[in-house]
């Protein structure tokens, strides 16, 4: 009977990849002078789960050399090896590596064999090399690659529950076999009961083995992978050196090491309570808040398509209710009084079920902001620069779908903010400032929005130099114009004012792509920064794409939903406040403003309006900056609306980007506030 | 609001290759037509289509099928017949083509036949209102004669600007 073990590989290659973050985030946390217990037993707990997992699935790269990292880290953890800003570098090149490690296995490609020697030599340096003070006399635990040992002794005591977990010895013994000579010494364990009361299922046998081979001790190793945590496993190299006495030292060194684990095991076994506190202390407020929700939460992982099609179904039972809702307010109440309690108790419910499947799907900010701090990291060293990232708000909630689309255009302006916003050490230091900057992160929900902002306390925008830059590139700009103006000087396609274009950033492409990427999202982006003493971005987002707060509005028989974020007023205009100009186009005077008028009844060929346009509500919508009236006849209420795609089942329109299912179950189309300025905008330019 | 609920397409099972196929018939004016039974999701009642502003007149607008968005054409716009009346006798054919779902309104749906592959001749080069590039063969019935449509085909050829195409754009 096989057992098909690819259908683990995905859960394997998801876990390891969280793994893998939590390695990169908790590295860097590894503070070089202070005491770093904890943390490094979260890195030496990811690398050791990553590494029993590879060997499980029989990923021999990744395990191979994450077992490397390990050594080093175990070594750490034991108090053998000093951690220094070399040491932190080299494991994170480690984690990128076991990272792209993983992504070969998964793609089932050839991984970076090269890399993997370059960066297992390093670790094996950092091992051998400067070990502690305190532990001069301790040797090298793996032989240096260089001497390359003729052959390997082995001991190898199973642990007696062995075969319990479906292991062999003689399929290892074969393996083993097939490297090279194998001679293999039998013995028995001083405690082995008499035959007669031998249990048939324990393990008693254990072995000395001498094995001739070019084999590399990793190699070997990985034949004991499946049986690592349940045998006393000593492998030495056969050569001259290794029978020196420092090598006798080394099961030492293992037994201390393993006393240490159960120390901590039991620790975390006894008092889980205690465990947690200490952790959360030594750590920065918000980790506190997370780390022991981590803990105690019980979840379980589920596909997004399935929380999408729960969301479908919530959205047709909500507009089920709401029809029957409305059949139901058309009954006598005094006949109907039990039928009409039911129906509002079940509308009470739907919209309780609704928030809840919508909350299935929001995620804390803070997988976005936990890629920052190695991307400042590296940044911060490659230019030279010292930058501190400090994040706040990262438990701040939104939809998944904003959360996957707002990374990119975050990452460059914090990109950004590094390379052009913090000085260099030395030039902060001149101007009064400490030596290392600070970039901010911060998240907050404001009126049914989040906002992101990102500050640095660089040295800010220099108003001149994009005013100069501007009109470099052929932007007329007048001198007294608004500093806010100014500032979006910077979305314009194709501006930059780095000095020089670093492979960083200042390729002048970027913040135009970034405030597109914004807008497409729904949301805003706005600009502020004082000379000298740092600039601020500020992002507003939608909490989700799947639903928009609308207001309803019939033009003739129809409703259509427009935004409510781009509305800026409706009013009844008075006749003077109209204006024709030529044959065609229609402007309305509001407050000293003159804004094209769009009859939505022409617009949308329902005919002529009923109305002339001052006796007709008029509603001022805004986007990309622009206003323009919009002409209909009525405005029907304010809801929040499921946004419903028109593009699976039939195309893409101009002028609407969705549609919704009203409560009666007719269908309504959601106005593209941009598309219809802009349509405005060219029928002005025609 | 649904007059029939037919059975899921997919619930047929696909074991069908040799053996007859089915066809749902449906007329449009006086000439009879077949559909693949597999294409078909169900038949419904003619009932609240939300126009589209600036689109063709065949397509009469979409439609909240139980949550989903579900465009909807009149095939007897489209192909000019005189009449195109809507009440309740009106139906509109939901078919599953191209990963899309499309509700087609014709003038009556009539039954589903079994044709075996002896009864289907090729197709001529005149295919009725539907146009030849769409008609896989006529199909013979005792009396009755039946234009066989390439369903998925027609409703996503550029006529129809029922899908998205480089050219729309």
């Amino acid at each position: 009977m096989a057992i098909d073990i690819a259908r683990f590989h995905q859960a394997f290659f998801e876990e390891s990849f969280e793994r893998a973050d939590a390695m990169e985030q908790a590295l860097l946390q590894l503070d070089v002078s202070a005491d770093n217990g904890e943390v490094v037993n979260d890195i030496f707990r990811a690398a050791h789960s990553i590494k029993g997992g590879a060997a499980t699935f029989g990923f021999a790269a990744v395990a191979g050399f994450t077992h490397h990292l390990e050594t080093l880290l175990d070594r750490i953890r034991a108090g053998q090896r000093a951690v220094d800003a070399g040491v932190v570098e080299l494991m994170l090149r480690s984690a990128d590596h076991v990272r792209g490690l993983l992504v070969a296995a998964r793609d089932t490609r050839e991984h970076d064999a090269e890399l993997s020697a370059t960066l297992q030599r390093a670790l094996q340096a950092a091992l051998s090399g400067d070990a502690a003070p305190a532990d001069v006399a301790a040797p090298s635990p793996m032989p240096d690659v260089s001497a390359r040992a003729s052959g390997w002794s082995i001991s190898f005591i199973p642990a007696p529950d062995l075969f319990r977990s479906g292991n062999d010895p003689l399929r290892i013994l074969r393996e083993l076999a097939e490297l090279g000579t194998l001679r293999s010494e039998l013995g028995f364990a001083t405690t082995t009961p008499a035959f007669a009361d031998m249990d048939a299922e324990s393990c008693y046998a254990r072995w000395q083995l001498q094995l001739q081979t070019q084999a590399g001790e990793s190699e070997v190793r990985e034949l004991f992978a499946w049986v690592e945590d349940e045998c006393e496993l000593r492998i030495e190299a056969l050569t001259a050196q290794a029978a020196t006495a420092p090598m006798a030292s080394a099961p030492a060194v293992e037994q201390a090491v393993a006393a240490l684990v159960d120390v901590a095991a039991d620790a975390a076994q006894a008092k889980p309570a205690d465990k947690i506190v200490p952790i959360a202390a030594a750590r920065p407020a918000s980790v506190a808040v997370k780390n022991p929700a981590a803990a105690l939460d019980s979840s379980i992982r589920v596909s997004t398509s399935k929380i999408d099609g729960l969301i479908n179904l919530v959205g047709e039972l909500v507009i089920t209710q709401a029809s029957l809702s409305q059949f139901a307010q058309g009954l006598d109440p005094l006949g109907h009084e039990r039928l009409l309690s039911a129906v509002q108790q079940l509308e009470h419910t739907t919209r309780r079920l609704q928030e809840t499947v919508m909350s299935t799907r929001m995620l804390p900010i803070d997988s976005v902001f936990s890629r920052f701090p190695r991307m400042v990291h590296d940044l911060a060293a490659r230019l030279n620069k010292q930058v501190r990232l400090q994040t706040v708000g990262e438990g701040t909630e939104l939809d998944k779908s904003v959360i996957e689309k707002i990374g990119d255009p975050l990452t460059h302006l914090v990109r950004n903010s590094i390379d052009h916003g913090i000085e260099s050490p030395e030039d902060r230091l001149r101007a009064g400032k400490p030596a290392q900057g600070t970039v901010t992160l911060r998240a907050a929900h404001q009126a049914g929005q989040i906002m992101i902002e990102i500050a640095d306390d660089g040295r800010g925008l220099s108003r001149q130099r994009i005013i100069d830059k501007a009109r470099s590139n052929g932007i007329a700009v007048a001198d007294n114009a608004s500093d806010a103006d100014v500032w979006n000087l910077i979305f314009a396609p194709g501006f930059s004012t780095a000095a020089e274009v670093t492979d960083v950033s200042g390729r002048g492409v970027g913040m135009d792509v970034v405030k597109r990427n914004i807008l497409s999202l729904g949301g805003q982006v706005e600009l502020s920064s004082v000379e000298g003493a740092g600039a601020t971005v500020r992002i507003r987002l939608p909490l989700t794409l799947a639903i928009v707060d609308g207001m309803s509005v019939a033009v003739g028989d129809d409703i259509y939903i427009l935004p409510l974020s781009s509305v800026v007023e409706c009013l009844q205009p008075a006749t003077v406040q109209i204006r024709s100009i030529g044959h065609e186009a229609t402007v309305v005077a509001v407050r000293s403003e003159y804004l094209p008028l769009i009859d939505l009844h022409r617009c949308f060929g329902v005919g002529a309006p009923a109305r002339a346009p001052q006796d007709s509500i008029l509603v001022v919508v805004e986007a990309e900056g622009r206003k323009v009236a919009l002409q209909l006849d009525e405005l029907l209420g304010q809801q929040q609306v499921v946004i419903k795609s028109l593009e699976s089942n039939y195309r893409r329109l101009r002028a609407f980007s969705g549609a919704t299912i009203l409560g009666d179950g007719r269908v309504a189309l959601i106005l593209d506030i941009v598309e219809l300025v802009r349509s405005a905008g060219r029928a002005a330019a025609a | 609001m649904t007059l029939a609920h037919a059975t899921a397409a997919q619930d047929r099972g696909a074991a069908t290759a040799e053996a007859p196929r089915e066809f749902l018939t449906f007329t449009l004016g006086s000439e009879e037509y077949g559909v693949d039974i597999l294409k078909v999701q169900e038949i419904r009642g003619y009932d609240t289509v939300t126009r589209i502003p600036d689109t063709p007149a065949f397509i009469k607008g979409v439609i909240n099928l139980r949550g989903t968005i579900v465009p909807v054409v009149d095939m007897r716009l489209k192909f000019r017949l005189e009449q195109a009346d809507y009440n309740v006798f009106t139906v509109m054919i939901i078919l599953n083509v191209a990963q899309r779902v499309v509700g087609m309104v014709v003038d009556g749906v009539s039954d589903v036949l079994q044709l075996s592959a002896e009864q289907i001749c090729p197709a001529p080069e005149l295919g009725g209102a539907v146009g030849s590039r769409f008609v896989t063969g006529i199909g013979t019935l005792d009396a009755r004669m039946l234009i066989l449509v390439d369903i998925e085909k027609l409703m996503s050829s550029p006529e129809m600007a029922l899908v998205d195409t480089a050219a729309l754009h």
